[in-house]
């Protein structure tokens, strides 16, 4: 066996030691652990583990490290893991009813079953940089409550008891539910595989299309009927059992939006929602997902497709971003040949040009020569 | 899983699967390919994979190279027609590890060869396999950017705005303006996109002896060209199309009728034309072939 | 006899389905050549070698099996295919990605199975004809995709009517059937892009 080998080859591999280099930095300082980025960028972790597709908090950390904090690039590195993952087969549908709340906010309700629960947000913080976070200043204990003795029902089940608010009916028992990293995407999409991808959508991206639609660009009228954040349970049916078995726990964040809807000739005036859930502690992006979704059921719902974020076709083609970084940036490998394609149409266009242009002004030339002779 | 990381070990490459893809992505991918194949020029949709290249540097090449190669293979990989451009260096790279094969630079000796942009100068032979790194797969892409819609035209053979697109070229420019990346009738039945190599090209394509396999990762798409099979690039009777001509041969092996590189080679103007087909040029040298500026130092660079 | 359904399977899986897929493209690129395989995989009898390879190389748990009812009815195929391919058996033929026919003499409607759809030919499904040999019956010749010029070929037996029965899908292209001969020493291909072009056995 032989291998070609030419100088590309020592390039590319000193690039890469350059990188490492890079990477770790100052030697004299330590080096991150997994634990540390885990544990104190624990909101780049969700955001990737979300992006990514995979939640594994360790391995997400391990990503960020590798990409020097670079969180899309760090998505593209799970992703291309996870890929290559066996499956073994889907979870039973997450109960966020029963959601072990870490924080929850209802903006409809001034209370609710539940109560209103701030949990660790930045909302109502100060921006006001703290110089005491550039040492290890020790940190006071964090206050903890009791365990609420009634359940949190989430406010779309709240507002569903008076018909005040669209169902949310389940698809048929027997139909599958979309998988998007195991076919082809078909347009138009069901709403399961619409909220897969925007699940994996990229943070900005939703969160600016989302933002348009608060300013008129398809204006839904939105209210945040509820954001929850807290563990739940991941349960699976195991064929050897037969009935569903726990295997493991995971962080999520849920938005329920609730927005206007007229009504139309069989449905009267209710509120429809608009929804997000997301790996972690994500509460922009699942607000935005919310938004999107709401958005994006324009058509269902027999409304005008005005806005950008109504385009199904064009949010959902445009929102990965492992898909566009890696398109963007590929226009950096070499396009010479079909560059100088290029460069020969314009420069004998150019030619015929200069060429036209010249005998127009032998015209005009020959034109006043003869008013002149006149 | 965690206790991958906790020993430090990252996984080793052995803990892959033979090139790359685990055998269910395969036979999902080489189910695509006989259909691709059974109906010349129509875009398969697949489940293409994430791969550990990005999305735009060749992962749709690189899933069937993957779901097409053996061990007894011998693989080139060519882009802008040279071996030794970077994401050539890399793709190659790539697969000498997680498939073990022999490489090579060498046209002849390939059975498979990935290229992004390029058809090798050399007449391709009945035991070869092309596979072509697509962008953007859909030709009326740039006319009709919704897929919903472009796919009812490819259904019901609705293919005239990409004539009146052709014709306003002409009508602006005097001639079709579009250099590369020019679409072709496959079998008059499908409209196709040759992925982005110069119209050049395009003509090597029709009843190649070799069996051409295009792959489009981020867009998700296969299609295939059978050998022996009718590719004409659309046209006109009063515009007939023609590929590009060089008024000089390359300038290191005097090869005319070849697609031409241009380097600059100083700020006053001074350029040189050599081949794109790396291999080809080094092989007409190797034979005897001197242009009027063999013996350059880019002879040796490159 | 469990255990015929756990026997006969690739003995090398990555490299044998390799081998045999590409043996089956090259097939499918050149159709009416004929491709020699070696005996890669042994299913329970009813089914040939050839066409049990075929299933190994290219069906799993994503892809529905239509089977001659012949076939259909032997729990040590069905079983054989659930355990090596995991691939579940249809009784539909219109929804079946690979079809199997065993018995070849027997009639048989090619529109009946999934033709696909003008905005989506490919979802339509590859017939396996499993044939004693791919010479000594009536000789087909070919003309399309693939071909330089025209092939002959004359796999044996084929299904009464089966000329007929060819024009009839080739005239639905896009959509149509692709079909594979399985013979136990080799493979012959025929996409629905082919045409016959002569009156066999007339």
């Amino acid at each position: 066996m032989y291998v070609a080998v030419k100088g590309g080859e020592a390039a590319i591999a000193n690039a890469h030691r350059l990188l490492a280099s890079r990477r770790r930095g100052d030697a004299s300082v330590p080096a991150l652990t997994l634990e540390q980025i885990a544990g104190q960028l624990a909101l780049g972790v969700d955001r990737v583990m979300g992006e990514g597709s995979l939640y594994d908090p360790e391995l997400a950390a391990l990503a960020i490290k590798q990409s020097r904090g670079d969180l899309i690039e760090a998505v593209f590195l799970l992703r291309a893991y996870r890929t290559t993952l066996p499956r073994f087969g889907y979870s039973e549908p997450v109960d966020t009813g029963a959601m072990v709340i870490e924080r929850r906010v209802s903006a409809v309700f001034k209370d609710l079953p539940g109560g209103q629960l701030l949990g660790p947000t930045f909302d109502y913080t100060h921006r006001l940089l703290d110089p005491e976070l550039a040492g290890d200043h020790p940190v006071a204990e964090p206050v903890r409550g009791e365990a609420p003795s009634e359940k949190a029902l989430r406010v779309s089940d709240i507002l569903a008891g008076d018909g005040l608010i669209e169902e949310n009916l389940p698809s048929e028992e027997d139909s599958d539910v979309a998988d998007i990293t195991r076919t082809a995407l078909e347009f138009p999409l069901g709403r399961d595989a619409r909220l897969q991808a925007l699940a994996r959508g990229d943070e900005g991206f939703l969160l600016a299309l989302g933002y348009s639609t608060q300013r008129g660009y398809a204006r839904s009228h939105p209210f945040a009927g509820e954001i929850r954040i807290g563990e739940v349970a991941v349960e699976m049916v195991l064929p050897e059992l037969g009935f569903a078995v726990c295997i493991g726990r995971v962080r999520l964040t849920e938005c329920q939006m609730v927005n206007q809807f007229k009504g139309s000739a069989k449905v009267p005036p209710q509120f429809t929602t608009g929804y997000g859930l997301v790996f972690g502690q994500a509460e922009r992006k699942a607000m935005a997902m919310a938004l999107c979704d709401r958005a994006l059921r324009a058509a269902e719902l027999g409304e005008d497709i005005t806005a950008p974020a109504q385009d199904e076709e064009f949010v959902i083609s445009h929102s990965d971003n492992v898909q566009a970084t890696g398109f963007v940036e590929h226009l950096k490998l070499p396009h010479y040949v079909d560059f100088q394609a290029e460069l020969d149409l314009v420069r004998r266009m150019r030619a015929e040009h200069a060429a036209a242009q010249a005998t127009g002004r032998q015209d005009i030339a020959t034109d006043a020569s003869r008013e002149a002779a006149e | 899983m965690s206790a991958q990381i906790a020993t430090d070990a990252a996984p080793a490459i052995a803990s892959y699967n033979f090139a790359y893809l685990d055998e269910q992505t395969k036979r999902m991918i080489r189910r695509a390919i006989l259909k691709a194949i059974a109906i010349p020029g129509y875009q398969v949709p697949f489940a293409s994979r994430e791969m550990p290249m990005p999305y735009g540097w060749g992962t749709g090449g690189v899933q069937v190279t993957a779901a097409i190669i053996g061990p007894e293979d011998v693989l080139k990989v060519i882009d802008q027609g040279a071996d030794d451009t970077t994401n050539a260096v890399s793709i190659r790279a790539f697969f000498a590890k997680v498939a073990n094969v022999a490489t090579t630079t060498r046209t002849m000796e390939a059975t498979i060869i990935q290229t992004r942009h390029r058809i090798p100068e050399t007449k391709l032979s009945a035991g070869q396999v092309l596979v072509y790194q697509v962008p953007i797969p859909e030709p009326l892409r740039f006319l009709e950017p919704r897929e919903t819609e472009t796919r009812k035209m490819h259904a019901l053979e609705e293919y005239g705005l990409m004539h009146v697109k052709l014709y306003e070229d002409i009508a602006r420019h005097g001639e079709i303006s579009t250099t590369y990346a020019y679409p072709v009738m496959v079998e008059g039945r499908y409209v196709m996109d040759p992925s982005p190599t110069p119209k050049f090209d395009n003509p090597k394509m029709h009843r190649s002896e070799a069996l051409q396999l295009f792959g489009a990762g981020r867009e998700k798409r296969i299609y295939a060209v059978p050998p022996f099979t009718e590719v004409v690039s659309l046209d006109f009777e009063d515009h007939p199309f023609e590929i590009q001509t060089f008024d000089r041969p390359c300038a290191l092996c005097a090869a005319e009728n070849v697609y031409l590189d241009e380097v600059v080679l100083d700020d006053s103007g001074g350029r040189m034309f050599v081949c794109s087909d790396t291999d080809h040029c080094e092989d007409r040298r190797a034979q005897g072939h001197r242009g009027e500026m063999a013996g350059h130092p880019l002879e040796t660079a490159k | 006899m469990v255990h015929a359904a756990y026997e006969g399977g690739f003995a090398n899986s990555v490299l044998g389905s390799q081998g045999l897929f590409r043996t089956l493209m090259d097939a499918m690129a050149r159709p009416g050549t004929v491709h020699p395989v070696t005996t890669l995989a042994s299913p329970p009898a009813g089914l040939n070698s050839t066409a049990g390879a075929i299933l190994l190389s290219l069906c799993d748990a994503d892809t529905s099996v239509w089977l001659t009812p012949d076939l259909a009815r032997n729990s040590e195929v069905r079983e054989w295919l659930g355990f090596h391919a995991g691939a579940p058996v249809t009784g539909d033929k219109a929804a079946a990605d690979f079809a199997v026919i065993a018995d070849p003499c027997r009639l048989l409607d090619l529109g009946a199975f999934a033709l696909g759809t003008q905005e989506y030919p490919d979802r339509s499904t590859t017939l396996i004809i499993a044939v004693e040999a791919l010479t000594g019956g009536d000789l087909m010749e070919l003309e399309g995709p693939g071909i330089d010029g025209r092939i002959g070929i004359a796999p044996k037996p084929l299904p009464p009517g089966f000329t007929a029965q060819w024009a009839a899908n080739r005239a639905r292209f896009p959509r149509g059937i692709d079909l594979i001969f399985a013979a136990p020493d080799a493979i012959a291909c025929m996409p629905r892009s082919s045409r016959i072009i002569n009156q066999p056995g007339v």
